[in-house]
C-alpha cells in the first residue's frame, strides 16, 4: 500500500476512534441532568433557582464532547 | 455532500491590500459589519426615547442590560462593573454572531477559530495585564492556593499555571467547536434529505425523516447559540474576577 493511501486510511480510522470520546461526554451530561431532576423532585421550589447552574454545567460538559469531535474533524479535513 | 464547504472564506472585494498583507473584505468581515450595525441599531433605537416607564423595545434593552450586569456582579463583584462595557459588547457580538449564522445561506462568524481565538486571547491578555498592573507580583499568588500541604505545593503550583495557560484554548475552542459541530450536523442532514429525495417517489416520504431531524437540530442549535454566548460571557467574568481579586 503506498504512503498516501496508508495515511488516508489511518486518518479515517483515527477519526472514528476519536469519536469514542463523545461517549464520556454523553455520560457526563446525563449525570448533570439526572442530578438536577433528582434534586428538583425532592425540593421543587428550589429547582428554578438552580436552572442557571444546570445550563452552565451542561454547556461546559458538552464542550468536552465537542472537543473530541473537533479532533475527529481535524483529522479528516485538516491533515493531508 | 460536503459539510465543510459552508465555512469557506470568500473574498468580496478583491482589491484592497496594505503592503504585503491582503486586507480585502471577506464574507466573514462583512457579516461582522452586519452584526455591529444590528446591535447598534437595536440599542440606540431602543434607548432613544428614554422613557421612565419603558415600552416593549426599551424593555428588551433593559432586560439584556440587567442580565449581563447580574452576571458580571455575581461573578466579579461590584468592582467588576468597570469591565461591564467590554463584557456587554462581547456578549452581544457573540450572541448576534451565533444567531445570524442560523439564518439559511448566511455565514457564522464565530465558526471560524481565528475569530473566537482572537476574542479569547483578548480576554486572557486583559486578565494578565490588568492583574499585573493592579496587583503587581501579588497577582501570581493566584497560582499558589491557600491551605495546600507544603509537600505538594510545587506540584499544585505547576498544575495551576498550566491550567491557567490553557484557559484561552478551552475558552475559544468551546465556542468555535459548538458552532462548527452544529452547522456541520445541519448540513449533513440536509444532504440526507437531498439524497433520499433523489430516489424517486418512495424517497420523498423517507426524506421527511431527516427533515424532521433538521427541525429538531435547528431548535437545539438555537438553544446552543444563546447558551454558548452566555457561557463565553460568564467565563470571561470569572476570569476577570481572577484579575480583580487574585488569590483564593
Amino acid at each position: 500500500m503506498d504512503a498516501i493511501a496508508l495515511t488516508t486510511a489511518a486518518k479515517y480510522i483515527g477519526a472514528g476512534i476519536a469519536c469514542i470520546g463523545m461517549g464520556g461526554a454523553g455520560i457526563g451530561v446525563g449525570l448533570i441532568f439526572a442530578n438536577y431532576i433528582a434534586g428538583s423532585l425532592r425540593n421543587p421550589s428550589a429547582a428554578q433557582g438552580q436552572y442557571l447552574n444546570l445550563m452552565v454545567g451542561f454547556a461546559i460538559v458538552e464542550a468536552l464532547g465537542i472537543f473530541s469531535f473537533v479532533v475527529a474533524l481535524l483529522l479528516l479535513f485538516y491533515f493531508k | 455532500m460536503d459539510p465543510i464547504h459552508q465555512f469557506e472564506i470568500k473574498n468580496m472585494l478583491p482589491m484592497m491590500s496594505m503592503g504585503r498583507h491582503d486586507i480585502s473584505l471577506t464574507n466573514s468581515a462583512l457579516y461582522m459589519f452586519v452584526i455591529v450595525v444590528l446591535v447598534s441599531a437595536l440599542f440606540i433605537g431602543a434607548t432613544s426615547r428614554r422613557a421612565v416607564i419603558p415600552g416593549r423595545l426599551q424593555s428588551v434593552a433593559e432586560m439584556v442590560y440587567e442580565f449581563v450586569a447580574y452576571t458580571v456582579k455575581s461573578s466579579a463583584g461590584n468592582e467588576g462593573m468597570k469591565f461591564f462595557p467590554f463584557v456587554f459588547t462581547l456578549f452581544m457580538f457573540v450572541l448576534f454572531a451565533n444567531l445570524i449564522g442560523l439564518i439559511p445561506y448566511s455565514f457564522t462568524v464565530t465558526s471560524q477559530v481565528i475569530v473566537t481565538a482572537t476574542l479569547a486571547v483578548t480576554v486572557f491578555l486583559i486578565v494578565v495585564i490588568y492583574g499585573l498592573w493592579t496587583h503587581g507580583l501579588h497577582f501570581l499568588g493566584l497560582f499558589v492556593p491557600k491551605g495546600v500541604p507544603k509537600l505538594i505545593l510545587p506540584l499544585v503550583t505547576v498544575i495551576e499555571v498550566l491550567s491557567f495557560l490553557t484557559r484561552p484554548v478551552s475558552h475559544s475552542i468551546r465556542l468555535f467547536a459548538n458552532m462548527l459541530a452544529g452547522h456541520i450536523a445541519l448540513q449533513i442532514f440536509a444532504g440526507f434529505v437531498i439524497m433520499l429525495a433523489g430516489l424517486g417517489a418512495v424517497g420523498w416520504f423517507a426524506a421527511v425523516l431527516p427533515f424532521a431531524m433538521i427541525v429538531a437540530l435547528f431548535a437545539l442549535e438555537l438553544l446552543v447559540a444563546v447558551l454558548q454566548a452566555f457561557i463565553f460571557t460568564l467565563l470571561t467574568c470569572i476570569y476577570l474576577n481572577d484579575a480583580i481579586h487574585p488569590g483564593h
